[in-house]
């Protein structure tokens, strides 16, 4: 291989290695310490200055302790259980609400499509905190949506959805939209519309040939969609927090509160690593199905 | 050369349903006109296609032939007029209720399908029981002899074998009706050549009428059993391949189809036997024509002739009528024959075309040389329009 090559493969190598391996191995040491009340709250440290044997101490007083406690106490595994169900139940309701807006963007006059593009991201100029802040107002009691609907008639009492499940998956679905909309959107864009007329000539209506050609045509999009969804849902901290209810259950929020609350670096760190773990096993799952399925096709 | 005139009937065998007054036309256009807007893609056209038929429409790009294939297959409705199928209005009709199918230009096959599954698409769709839809994939597979690679994706297969599974698609319904949309476009020449042939066979074997859109003249020559030649929204002439090249009713289709010299004069002389002079340059011996209508004396016409109806040789040719003289100023070698391009004193440049059955070497015909052309008085048409 060339050194130009080499150089160039290395970057991104080398980029994972410093933003990614050496994080991820700096905290998966934090899971292995203990303890202690210390700045860094924890022990040991490594001294390289006492040569090998201190490193030999080092690596003895290291062990999986804090791993044994995620699965002693319940806290652990029911805020994973529970992060999971919220990352998928949003997942879905988010493909629900992005797919019939990225097909409606991609069936728009070409004209319109660069005005809808920037509607979709328009948001994100604006500080996420301040438009979770503003669901709050919305949401609350007192807010915009109980008022309006109370001014309707539509109900008599107003409803509880501010500290709820229901308000997180609002705060999830609004967020992380433009994630399921635009990679959707990208693949319906480039959709052959004489494949939909090849539907109908050949016997399909409109709505047969909408399920038979553009959903499956559309797949990559909605799997890479989902994906950007579900991934930041799944360790989501600041709508929980800020939209759910203390029976809102999400790892993300136990992994703040071991962290700044108690203080317990370490038994943070181990829940962070477990978390990764659980991100990275449906990826690979997902990488491996990509490659087989591009493998059958050549 | 015979007359071009007169229609020659070639026995009872030839496929000619157009001639017959009593035959029932499986498509009717009758004074369709289609507007987008304020451009009309197709104006006030009428016209019968016959079952069985190779009906090819043939133009350049603009000139309305895809809108009236997409009319057919029901993907525009026109704004006047209506279109006939087997008698029955087929306007309100949606594509997938009606006989016809059609092969897309892109092929449009189904990525995400395998060539079989892509046959049988349209089977499926009729809810036939599985035996009967695997037998009819497997007759089709046969037909385009594609059964090694049923399996295949789109994608996995060559652009000539796409174009074979598009077309088994199409045909798998067995439609009264197929429209192909320039279905050869994407291939290159040789390929092209060779499936022009196996369409026909394909055509022959089914009985399926087929409408062709293409802008490939050889290729509608080739294929067709009667041309369309369109121009803005309009039929100029629908005729036989022969008689589209031989007897063009107009300059537009004689310039359309194939290389042709086109010579402007004003008519005058009329002989007994109906041809006429055309005098069209001062110093020039009138030409003599067989007009293609009626041209009074004094008509402003222009004589068309192909080049390979014009003889060129280095002595004077016998014959008195049609023979000028000139210097070859170019020649374009085409390998299986030659187009001399001949200067006349006047500066008017006629094409020649010679047949190459001799070796180069043994050719005698040079750059500068000066030369006789010379043509028979039937061999050209007048046009007035």
């Amino acid at each position: 291989m060339n050194p130009r090559r080499t150089f160039l493969i290395l970057i991104p190598y080398l980029w994972l290695l410093a933003l990614f391996l050496v994080p991820f191995g700096i905290v998966f040491k934090i899971s292995l310490s203990d303890t202690a009340l210390a700045i860094p709250p924890y022990l040991p440290t490594l001294d390289l200055s006492t040569g090998w044997a201190g490193f030999r101490e080092f690596l003895s007083e290291l062990d999986f302790e804090n791993y044994v406690w995620l699965t002693e106490d319940d806290l652990y595994w029911k805020a994973y259980l529970s992060s999971l169900q919220i990352a998928v139940f949003s997942t879905v309701l988010t493909l629900l609400v992005g797919f019939p807006i990225a097909y409606g963007m991609a069936n728009a006059p070409d004209q319109w499509r660069p005005t809808l593009m920037m509607l979709v991201i328009l948001p994100f100029w604006t500080s996420f905190l301040i438009r979770v802040y503003a669901w709050m107002g919305i949401l609350s009691t007192e807010g915009f949506l109980n008022q309006f609907l109370l001014w309707t008639g539509i109900i008599a009492e107003p409803l509880t959805i501010l500290n709820t499940n229901t308000a997180v998956y609002i705060g999830i679905v609004y967020t992380y939209l433009p994630f399921m909309i635009l990679p959707i959107y990208a693949t319906l864009e480039k959709l052959d519309a004489s494949l939909l007329e090849a539907a109908e000539d050949l016997g399909c209506s409109r709505t047969s040939a909408f399920w038979l050609v553009t959903i499956p045509l559309s797949r990559p999009g909605v799997i890479a969609g989902c994906f950007l969804v579900f991934i930041p849902a799944l360790g989501e901290f600041v709508i929980p927090s800020l939209l759910g209810g203390s029976g809102t259950l999400m790892i993300g929020k136990v992994l703040w509160e071991e962290f700044f609350s108690n203080r317990d670096w370490p038994v943070a760190s181990a829940v962070a690593v477990v978390l990764l773990l659980l991100l990275i096993v449906p990826i690979i799952l997902f990488q491996k199905h990509q490659e087989k399925q591009q493998e059958a096709e050549q | 050369m015979s007359d071009p005139a007169p229609a020659t009937g070639t026995g009872p065998s030839e496929f000619a349903p157009w001639k017959d007054p009593d035959a029932q036309p499986l498509i009717q256009f009758r004074n369709v006109t289609k507007r987008f807007g304020d451009f009309t893609a197709i104006d006030d056209l009428t016209v019968d296609i016959y079952a069985r038929e190779f009906f090819a429409l043939l133009g350049p790009s603009g000139c309305g032939k895809t809108t009236l294939m997409r009319m057919l297959g029901g993907f525009e409705t026109p704004t006047e007029g209506t279109i006939l199928l087997d008698g029955q209005d087929i306007g309100p009709v949606p594509p997938n209720r009606r006989a016809v199918n059609m092969m897309f230009q892109s092929y449009a096959l189904f990525p995400h399908l395998t060539v079989r599954e892509n046959i049988a698409f349209g089977l499926k769709r009729d809810k036939l029981p599985k035996d009967r839809i695997d037998a009819r994939v497997e007759e089709m597979l046969r037909l385009v002899q594609l059964q090694k690679f049923a399996s295949r994706k789109p994608h996995q297969i060559s652009g000539g074998q796409r174009q074979r599974v598009a077309l088994a698609r199409s045909l798998a319904k067995a439609p009264k009706l197929l429209l192909l949309d320039e279905p050869l476009g994407a291939l290159d020449k040789k390929l092209r050549t060779e499936t022009q042939f196996e369409l026909m066979e394909i055509q022959e074997k089914t009985g399926t009428t087929f409408v062709i859109v293409t802008h490939d003249q050889e290729e509608a020559m080739t294929v067709a059993s009667r041309i369309a030649v369109m121009d803005h929204g309009r039929m100029v002439q629908v005729d036989t391949p022969d008689r589209i090249y031989e007897t063009p009713n107009t300059t537009y289709v004689a310039d359309f189809i194939g290389d042709v010299n086109l010579i402007e004069g004003n008519a005058a002389a009329h002989h007994e036997d109906g041809k006429v002079e055309i005098h069209w340059r001062e110093g020039e011996p009138p030409i003599v024509g067989t007009p293609m209508g009626e041209v009074p004396d004094g008509t402003r016409c222009t004589f068309a002739i192909r080049p390979e109806k014009v003889a060129i040789s280095k002595d004077h040719p016998e014959g008195s009528s049609n023979i000028v003289h000139g210097k070859v100023l170019d020649i374009a070698y085409l390998g299986n024959m030659s187009t001399y391009h001949v200067e006349l004193p006047t500066g008017v440049i006629i094409k020649a075309q010679l047949a190459n059955n001799r070796r180069i070497a043994r050719r005698n015909i040079t750059w500068e040389d000066e030369v006789w052309l010379s043509w028979t008085e039937t061999a050209g048409v007048v046009l007035t329009g």
